[in-house]
């Protein structure tokens, strides 16, 4: 086989992966360096490190052993209910990684265009709550229907939530980090006020009443588990983002114009509809984001539903590199770690505060990869930088 | 660019013109159709001008015949919007006064109808409420006007307001935890710009981490420690007010400008300090040099990188203090995540107001106004949803960003690294 391969193509390829093996060494090295910092943390507040981060594996991956014993029991006597408890922590990893990934895309597709989406969090919520009042208002339609018309009411919701500063910044050049906490804000008060008043369920707690059965996302397990089909759902968009951002011709212009918006413009890239189309997209996975939250996992929405995605989202487009791909991969890491550390505040006492200090400092590597690279002596390899943001108002 | 001695309108002036004084004339009619249809005729509003507890001379409270005043009110948007469509006023800042004067004053006539509305107690919560915001939006004043953005403001703040109290707890001494949390403040900016400064780091991506890394350590902080330890470790008490010899007795602004605590009075000095440092000295001239052409500025021989070190660090020092206000400034504990976003509105009340000092602080008190109003209206238990109110700020910050009502201009190298 080898010989029939050009040598030029083998040094290409080769290249290639050297390129792919740095583009995945520093995010990992950041990740570590984040875990080893944290573990520092563990260790200054008076806690055993191995304790902690054990429970944290257990917590999101499970016992493999129990796994393994439980696997013996299902072909010993076909009982299914010790194999389900022993996936339990890894279903519900996945789980938590399903908002997870749509968000992640959420902020990637806007850096992508150079737009720096930080109101994920208020888009999520618009998102969830439009999902739960398509959810809960329809009554009688077979699933089909009622499931998409959900989702849709999802996107919509949280697609015009973003569209708004994106239409502001293409039309006025009003910055967009400021216009999308200001749409966070008043997503907040806006949902305080619908919880306590118009989509307030029966009862005394501010929340939505519970959607119906038919606008649920399948459940593959009987319950506690609750790994549903949105996990699928995220990995299909997840496809379909890398598809339309790189086999396709708006794609193609949407990453001009987040790579040079002069030369962007001066090919006849029209920047306004770019800006605009971007942010509604961007908003609108996280609109699903919310939507997977709510259809799949809590079928009702409460206040502060969205609380700390918009962060986490940020985290894991710039964790990922803006590439869905990376987003995912990066996606299914938090849901392990956030996962997990609820498991380790229960069993060791660890606050699960310290997933957002390692989350941090994981994000300071990665914007700052000359820090990892001179921790750990790595030769720079000439790649492409993504432009991440660019000030106020420009 | 507004007074210029141009003696013909442009037709984008000429349009600008007209959208003001359309905008005042469906503000009247608003008030007619909210205020002015609603309020009885015959009832009078009270509007209460002394605090309880204050030193302020006492007063006769205001009492004015309800139904008149929102018409009065409404009169006089509806004839200034009259006055703009056929002559034109100058300053928009004058045009925007009233408009908002009246509309609120109408507002509160209408809410407080047949009852008694605090206003001495609204006006001196304002001032507290707006101290944090302010102090948030001086650091990115400062910062941003040597071009370095810090949105980190809110996690500065988080950090500083536990130091604060813990500090204060331990040594049983406030004034050492005032330094420690202003200090700390230093710290994490100092941080913020080696990264950004030596390590060229996304100046924004930078400031998200340090809000990220500020909530977690914080939360991680209360719930492994200061929750079991309240009383040792978080219960530090709070600065006692210092009433102003003499000027605190002047009614309605003694309370509210002369009986506060040091956090306050440090925010409003900050403030005039900034404005002549800015504006008055070479420091001031080399950092708006530095903030809007760092080439220039160098080519004369100014050390960009060290102007640019120490305005992030003077930043930080100022949003410690902002995190001080939170605990030992006002409820003497720590609580996750108390500082509930002020850092970002802050942001906004810098943009708003234009990258000034002055111009920070007055935006800041609109947002502290919006938040006493609040307080005070779920007392009177009207009808609008006090979460519409709430919202009110965010959508007038969105509408000041598109540059309708004046643009606001960033520094013009704001955000961007500087290369040799």
């Amino acid at each position: 086989m080898s010989a029939t391969v050009p040598p030029s193509k083998k040094t290409e390829t080769k290249k290639a992966g050297a390129a792919l093996g740095q583009a995945l060494l520093v995010p990992s090295l950041a990740v570590v360096t984040g875990l080893l910092i944290g573990a520092i943390v563990i260790v200054a507040s008076g806690a055993s490190v191995t304790k902690a981060y054990g429970a944290l594996f257990a917590g999101s991956f499970g016992n493999p052993i129990n796994f393994f014993s439980a696997l013996q029991v299902l072909f010993s006597s076909g009982d299914s209910a010790p194999l389900l408890k022993a996936i339990y922590p890894f279903t519900e990893s996945l789980v938590t990684a399903t908002p997870y990934i749509f968000a992640g895309l959420s902020v990637a597709v806007g850096f992508r265009c150079g737009l720096f989406n930080i109101g994920a969090e208020g888009q999520f919520f618009v998102g969830a709550l439009c999902s739960a009042f398509v959810g809960y208002s329809l009554k009688g339609l077979p699933m089909l229907i009622h499931l998409p018309l959900a989702l849709l009411g999802g996107a919509l919701g949280g697609g015009i939530w973003g569209m708004i500063p994106g239409y502001l910044k293409a039309r006025f050049g009003a910055h967009e980090v400021v216009n999308t906490i200001m749409m966070n804000w008043i997503a907040f008060k806006f949902s305080d006020w619908l919880l306590n008043g118009p989509m307030k369920a029966s009862g005394f707690r501010p929340v939505t009443p519970n959607i119906e059965a038919s606008a649920e996302l399948p459940r593959f397990f009987a319950d506690p588990l609750r790994f549903n089909l949105g996990f699928f759902l995220a990995l299909l968009f997840a496809y379909l983002v890398y598809w339309f951002l790189f086999k396709t011709t708006l794609g193609f212009e949407i990453r001009s114009v987040g790579a040079n918006p002069d030369a962007a413009k001066y090919a006849g890239m029209n920047i306004i509809k770019n800006f605009v189309l971007v942010m509604a997209i961007s908003g609108g996975l996280a609109g699903l984001a919310g939507s997977a939250q709510v259809l799949g996992v809590d079928h009702w929405v409460g206040q502060g539903f969205s609380a700390g995605y918009g962060f986490d989202a940020i985290a894991l487009a710039l964790l990922g590199k803006s590439h869905p791909f990376g987003v995912v991969l990066a996606a299914l890491l938090f849901g392990f770690l956030r996962s997990g550390a609820t498991n380790m505040q229960s069993m060791a006492g660890i606050p699960i505060d310290i997933i957002s200090i390692i989350q941090g400092l994981i994000i300071v590597f990665i914007a700052a990869p000359d820090i990892i690279r001179w921790l750990y002596r790595i030769r720079s390899l000439k790649t492409e930088e993504t432009v991440l943001t660019r000030g106020w108002g420009k | 660019m507004t007074n210029s001695t141009v003696a013909h309108k442009s037709a984008s002036e000429k349009r600008k013109q007209i959208a003001y004084g359309l905008t005042l004339l469906v503000v009247g009619f608003l008030i007619y159709l909210f205020f002015g249809r609603n309020t009885e005729a015959g009832v009078v509003t009270t509007f209460g001008l002394n605090l309880a507890g204050s030193q302020a001379l006492k007063i006769p409270d205001l009492v004015v015949p309800a139904q008149t005043t929102v018409y009065m009110m409404m009169a006089l948007v509806v004839f200034v919007g009259a006055y703009q469509l056929a002559r034109g006023v100058r300053s928009t800042g004058l045009l925007l006064g009233i408009l908002a004067f009246a509309f609120i004053f109408a507002f509160l006539t209408w809410a407080a109808q047949a009852k008694s509305f605090n206003l001495a107690g609204m006006l001196s919560s304002m001032l507290v409420r707006a101290t944090p915001i302010a102090l948030a939006a001086l650091c990115g004043v400062i910062s941003e006007r040597s071009a370095v953005i810090n949105i980190g403001a809110e996690g500065i703040m988080l950090i500083s307001a536990q130091v604060a109290v813990v500090v204060g707890t331990l040594t049983k001494n406030l004034y050492a935890g005032l330094l420690a949390a202003i200090l700390i403040g230093g710290v994490v900016a100092a941080l913020h710009a080696f990264l950004v400064i030596r390590f060229k780091v996304d100046q924004i991506v930078s400031g998200v981490a340090i809000n990220i890394f500020g909530a977690g350590i914080t939360s991680f902080i209360s719930s492994r420690f200061l929750q079991s330890g309240t009383n040792t470790l978080n219960n530090s008490g709070t600065f006692p007010i210092i009433s102003i010899p003499i000027l605190s007795k002047i009614p309605v602004l003694g309370p509210m400008l002369f009986e506060n605590n040091i956090v306050v009075y440090l925010m409003v000095l900050v403030v005039v300090a900034m404005h002549i440092v800015l504006f008055y000295t070479p420091w001031g001239l080399r950092t708006r040099a530095v903030g809007e052409h760092p080439k220039a500025a160098d080519t004369l021989g100014v050390n960009v990188y060290l102007i640019r070190y120490v305005n992030v660090i003077i930043g930080g020092l100022i949003a410690g203090l902002g995190g001080a206000y939170f605990t030992i400034g006002s409820v003497g504990r720590f609580d996750e995540t108390m500082t509930a976003g002020k850092g970002f509105i802050g942001l906004a009340a810098m943009i708003f107001g234009k990258w000034n000092p002055f111009g920070a602080f007055a935006s800041s008190m609109l947002f502290g106004f919006a938040d006493s109003l609040q307080v005070k209206l779920q007392i009177l238990r009207i009808s609008i949803p006090s979460e519409f109110l709430l919202m009110a700020p965010y959508i007038v910050t969105m509408i000041v960003l598109t540059g309708i009502i004046g643009r606001a201009i960033p520094p013009a190298a704001d955000g961007q690294p500087y290369e040799k």
